[in-house]
């Protein structure tokens, strides 16, 4: 199990990455929305998939006999979640926005900020 | 002193995280009401400076304070750790927090204003706070991301054209960069099982010393080395160091200065305090790997910023690539690894923080007078606005190193430890660079201030309001405290150094976390 989510993982992040890497606006936050998954499945195995084992013990029990399911990586995920389907929703309007006002959704087009002002020769 | 005065000392570390989260309610509630949101949102920021005062001092006399939420003790539980460095950037962060609300005033517009600007700004002071403050990686990410969502709808409220494509740039590649923190987290978690700073430091040094299974494929010193690379990445974009720094002079010019002037004081910085703290607490054992390509980054980041800076003509675009170039120095005193260069860096922050500010907030009292950022527009300041130039010098000469202005002293005190430790080549970068850097602002002072062409006289015209109260004010207050900061270096010098023993000496620190 472990094996094919490391797999899963991998995978999506290349599909991710991929995706980055294209031109298009909108094939940058679906990259993005790939790698998070990514991420979130990688932080998942972190704490070693534990199969039919509690992750809390009793109160009368001290010591740990036997293994025990991490807990923390599953709230981790949880909260990485969250954080990340916020990003994803905020660069979704942000996207939108952008193609409404700059009308291209070609990355290579938004350059105008990278752009070095010229001297206003209108005023010359 | 009684056990019960200790636990509301050590309660108080919440509040200046608290305070602006409660601030954002408020304005929440409030958010029809201009008047009364401007007042909300002053009060609370002068709020913050006051706890990050009172707890500067406690810090001071104290040593750490420390806060564990839910009463759960340190590896298990989210801590608060305040210690001197930390102490240090939340003062002086909270200090341009106050003087920044006071400049809203007059520099944001309405239209902004109606749309909820102060409540991410309070957002975003809160996460800002927050990072300073945690001893949880983990904990750490939130408040990263709590800081840059909201700095991500400062960048794009107003909606203009140049906004939303900065925007893209800002937000692919930061949401880029906190994937890659995610997978340092999840890996660290991996390989240590904990999250604590403390506890990282002590699970990995056991690591490092036990042996490598037999089987493996890797050791864990790659290992952990490979981990430290992520973090380093992952923070380098954050504080735009050297390859890294693209979305920087691409997104910081969008927004109104007001803006930038913030991001400039607080965002970059916050990536290089998490540098500094990851990379002495954690990830110390192996300074040759780790420390040699900090080195190389920060001396590749000083003079990448300080060129990108000559082929600009916008002001706000020159400094933005000054505010790279300076990230270099900070990151050198950390390279370097010794208690005076992280001094040095400590020191350097406080004195970049308010001048780089204060430039910006001065490029936007020249805007407001001649309705331009670009350096060929504006000529002749200096006898249109004669008392702004001065300040203008001051604080450029400040960013420049001229003696006795603050810049000299944080520049000498790296210099040195440079040369003291036998880096010879990046000290020697270092002055180039500063040197590099006085040339540049000389340009802006000499085109946009000495230099007196033809006035365009349409361009002056148009927007000849003249300069309220509450534009200057804070510009007054952070020049004063720049004018104190060099007349009076050793009081400076005295906390960076407390904090640079603090960062050093990572013992303490765990020890503190563990309860002695």
């Amino acid at each position: 199990m472990l094996f094919f989510i490391v797999i899963l993982s991998g995978l999506i992040f290349s599909v991710g990455l991929y995706m980055i890497l294209r031109r298009s606006i909108v094939r940058l936050i679906l990259g993005f929305a790939l790698i998070s998954n990514a991420v979130n499945l990688l932080i998942f195995i972190s704490g070693k998939l534990i199969k039919g084992k509690p992750p809390i013990t009793s109160e009368n029990i001290s010591l740990l006999k036997e293994t025990h399911a991490d807990p923390l990586p599953q709230a981790l995920v949880l909260t990485a979640i969250v954080i990340g389907f916020g990003l994803i929703a905020f660069s979704i309007i942000l996207i939108k926005r952008a193609y409404i006002i700059n009308k291209t959704e070609d990355l290579d087009d938004l350059n105008t900020t990278d752009k070095i002002v010229v001297k206003n020769n209108k005023l010359k | 002193m009684n056990p019960e005065f200790n636990l509301n000392i050590n309660f108080l570390i919440v509040l200046p995280v608290l305070i602006p989260l409660s601030t954002v309610l408020l304005l929440i509630v409030f958010r029809n009401y201009l008047i009364l949101s401007r007042v909300i949102n002053l009060v609370g920021s002068f709020l913050i400076i006051f706890i990050s005062s009172l707890l500067f001092i406690f810090a001071n006399s104290k040593g750490t304070l420390f806060f564990a939420f839910g009463n759960w003790s340190a590896p298990v539980g989210i801590v608060f750790v305040m210690d001197m460095f930390s102490s240090v950037m939340l003062t002086i962060a909270s200090f341009m927090t106050f003087c920044i609300s006071i400049y809203f005033l007059s520099m944001i517009d309405t239209e902004r204003e109606k749309f909820g600007f102060y409540i991410f700004f309070q957002i975003m002071i809160a996460g800002v706070n927050g990072i300073f403050l945690t001893g949880d990686i983990f904990n750490l990410f939130v408040w990263f991301e709590l800081m840059l969502i909201s700095s991500f709808v400062l960048i794009v409220l107003g909606n203009e054209k140049c906004q939303l494509e900065g925007a893209i740039k800002y937000v692919a590649l930061n949401l880029l960069s906190s994937f890659i923190l995610l997978i340092g987290i999840g890996l660290l978690y991996g390989v240590t099982g904990t999250l604590n700073f403390a506890d990282l430091s002590q699970k990995i040094f056991q690591l490092i010393n036990q042996p490598d299974e037999k089987f493996s494929f890797i050791n864990n010193r790659a290992l952990i080395n490979a981990i430290s690379m992520l973090f380093l990445v992952s923070f380098g974009i954050k504080a735009a160091i050297f390859p890294m720094f693209f979305w920087l002079p691409a997104s910081y010019h969008t927004p109104p200065i007001a803006v930038t002037a913030i991001f400039s004081a607080l965002l970059t910085k916050t990536g290089i305090y998490s540098l500094i703290r990851i990379f002495t607490i954690i990830f110390h054992f192996d300074l040759d790997f780790t420390n040699t390509i900090i080195l190389v980054l920060a001396g590749f980041t000083m003079v990448t910023g300080v060129l990108g800076a000559f082929a600009q003509s916008d002001i706000r675009r020159i400094l933005s690539f000054h505010i790279i170039s300076q990230i270099g120095y900070i990151l050198m005193g950390l390279g370097i690894y010794t208690e005076y260069s992280v001094t040095g860096s400590v020191f350097f922050m406080i004195h970049i923080i308010l001048t780089k500010t204060v430039l910006f907030m001065i490029s936007g009292l020249v805007y407001i007078k001649f309705n331009s950022y670009c350096i060929d527009n504006i000529s002749g300041i200096y006898k249109k606005m004669p008392f702004i130039s001065i300040l203008f010098l001051l604080s450029a000469g400040s960013l420049a190193g001229i003696p006795p202005l603050p810049g000299f002293w944080a520049k000498f005190i790296i210099i040195k430890a440079g040369f003291e430790s036998q880096n010879y080549i990046i000290s020697i970068v270092a002055i180039l660079v500063s040197l590099l850097t006085l040339f540049s602002m000389l340009k802006i002072w000499n085109i946009c201030f000495w230099k007196e062409t033809e006035v365009h006289t349409e361009l002056v015209k148009s927007n000849f309001m003249s300069l309220k109260f509450s534009m200057v004010f804070p510009v007054l207050i952070i020049i004063s405290m720049l004018l104190i900061m060099s007349i009076y270096p050793e009081l400076f010098y005295y906390y960076s150094q407390k904090a640079g023993e603090y960062i050093m000496n990572y013992d303490i620190y765990i020890k503190f976390i563990f309860g002695k």
